[in-house]
């Protein structure tokens, strides 16, 4: 008669010890990044490009912290996923309606079964795929271009998917309650779908941008970095994940490491949190 | 089976012989012919998958959304064929209020009143929307409730007033018929009864067609009653005649609650 509330504490005591193992790696991580990387952050880390090694080598010299910022990367993010936005928004849109239009259609099935495929491909392939479409053939070099449609191409199969799990949402009786109104299918889709879906489907794409804020393997063979601000979009930039590695190649920047990548898990926990703001909530 | 149909002078509808099937071979109405007397309350009634859905949504042509719905026969509305008319004449003419209230949740209450005439981009001034809308939830009884929130989503509307804000957007085209298929299931009794008291009012300026599994509903409001089993017609008369004295064997039993 006893056994069974042990049994349950026990249990419980079970859970919560396992959860917190789950997320002891994650506060480690936030924590070791605020503790080494909180010094370099100051006004220039953010107005001034990445310094050179002697720059930088002098500084850690006289024990001053490393003058430079991540300018340039934030700059190159931004751009490129700017561009990125406006190739495979759109297209993961239309392509997501097209889906929950036709659910169950072999076409539609082989489309979405295509989109899984590409999730699921390593971000290196893609970046492959950039390199070979646009490096090679349109931009003749690294280019911000070839890294924004390699960075497009990892999100649409995102952007596709959140697109048609939102319409699905949307009880079947309000696309009846147009219909019933004579309403032509295309206004029903246009007014009253996505309008409908509106937040879900902007949650859909924040999620897909924070992403691929983060990818680093595809923009290396495409955008390959760039020490200066660039817009040009024929031309090399730079991104902050970018950044990162090569800071992790030269001993000297070792700080700005830490820095930078605070910078890019606070930038995506914050799109990760507005996104789970204005998500749709379930009744 | 034609004995147990009454003949109704001056239809508004007239339905002839009209089949719907989901699948091949198999019709979900089968033949069923029947005219819908103007400015009175038609309730159908019947056990589930008895096909009064079916036979309701055949006349504003909703089937037409999915391709694998076959239709037979014809439907007269006002004497002419409604699958000559435009979907959107059709269904100006024909309002349709569903089972479960439905409001556009994207838009205001007062959009969503006006909703047939924006969506359609029909055009109005201001001033005509503006009566309009008024008109159209004096209508349903809800104007003195919501008349300061006019401009706010109707998600904090209860389910009752949600329904009739659904009428509402419904009467708010002036149509000749509305079609309501199972309007208050998802309602409580006070809210049905409200919505049941809007119907016998409004059947002066309306011909309201009903789809109803409760019989004591189609029993307090309707005028006339149509009785279906497995897509067949079973008996059609005048609900007082029914109710105290089926023709059919089998309207009997399912209003004595043998089966249903």
């Amino acid at each position: 008669m006893t056994a069974r509330p042990i049994k349950n504490s026990i249990f419980k005591g079970a859970v919560i010890v396992f959860s917190l193992i789950a997320i002891t790696p994650i506060l480690l991580i936030i924590y070791e990044l605020v503790r080494k990387g909180y010094k370099q952050i100051n006004i220039s880390f953010f107005t001034e490009v990445a310094p050179s090694t002697w720059d930088a080598m002098m500084a850690n010299n006289n024990g001053e912290l490393i003058p430079g910022g991540i300018l340039n990367g934030i700059t190159g993010t931004l751009l490129m996923v700017f561009v990125a936005s406006i190739i495979a928004i759109p297209i993961g849109l239309i392509t997501g309606i097209y889906l929950y239009e036709n659910a169950g259609k072999r076409y539609a099935n082989v489309i979405r079964s295509i989109s899984d495929i590409l999730q699921g491909s390593p971000s290196i392939v893609i970046g492959i795929i950039g390199y070979f479409w646009v490096v090679k053939y349109i931009t003749n070099g690294f280019s911000a271009l070839a890294g924004s449609v390699a960075l497009a191409i990892m999100m649409l199969p995102l952007i596709i998917r959140s697109t048609e799990e939102t319409l699905k949402m949307i009880p079947q009786t309000i696309k009846e309650a147009g219909l019933a109104l004579g309403v032509p299918y295309h206004k029903i889709i246009m007014r009253v779908l996505i309008p409908t879906s509106f937040s879900g489907l902007v949650t859909g794409i924040l999620l897909a941008l924070s992403r691929v804020i983060g990818e680093t393997a595809p923009l290396l063979i495409t955008a390959l970095g760039s020490p200066m601000v660039n817009f040009n979009l024929d031309k090399p930039a730079s991104a902050v994940p970018l950044l990162i590695w090569e800071f992790y190649n030269d001993p000297n920047m070792v700080n700005l490491i830490w820095s930078s990548s605070l910078f890019l898990v606070v930038f995506i926990l914050t799109m990760n949190l507005i996104s789970k703001k204005i998500a749709p909530k379930k009744n | 089976m034609n004995s147990s149909i009454i003949e109704i002078k001056k239809p508004i509808i007239s339905i002839q012989n009209l089949s719907v099937s989901y699948e091949k071979g198999k019709n979900a109405v089968n033949k069923v012919t029947a005219d819908i007397k103007k400015n009175s309350i038609t309730a159908i009634m019947g056990p589930s998958g008895c096909g009064k859905s079916t036979l309701l949504r055949a006349i504003n042509r909703m089937h037409e959304l999915y391709p694998n719905i076959k239709t037979e026969g014809k439907i007269l509305l006002n004497d002419q064929d409604i699958s000559r008319l435009s979907l959107i004449d059709l269904r100006r003419k024909v309002g349709m209020v569903f089972q479960h209230p439905n409001p556009f949740p994207s838009m205001s209450i007062y959009d969503n009143v006006i909703s047939g005439y924006k969506l359609n981009g029909i055009r109005q001034k201001k001033s005509k929307r503006d009566d309009i809308v008024e008109k159209s939830l004096q209508d349903v009884a809800l104007w003195s409730e919501v008349k300061d929130s006019l401009f706010k989503k109707g998600n904090f509307l209860s389910g009752g007033q949600q329904q009739r804000l659904c009428i509402a957007r419904a009467l708010a085209f002036e149509p000749d018929v509305i079609l309501l298929d199972e309007p208050t299931s998802a309602l409580d009794p006070i809210a049905t009864s409200k919505i049941e008291e809007l119907l016998v009012k409004l059947k002066k300026d309306y011909t309201i067609v009903m789809v109803t599994h409760n019989m004591a509903q189609a029993a307090r409001i309707s005028d006339q009653s149509i009785f279906m089993y497995l897509g067949d017609l079973i008996e059609y008369g005048k609900t007082k005649v029914m109710f105290t004295n089926p023709s059919d064997k089998r309207t009997e039993e399912y209003l004595t609650g043998k089966f249903g």
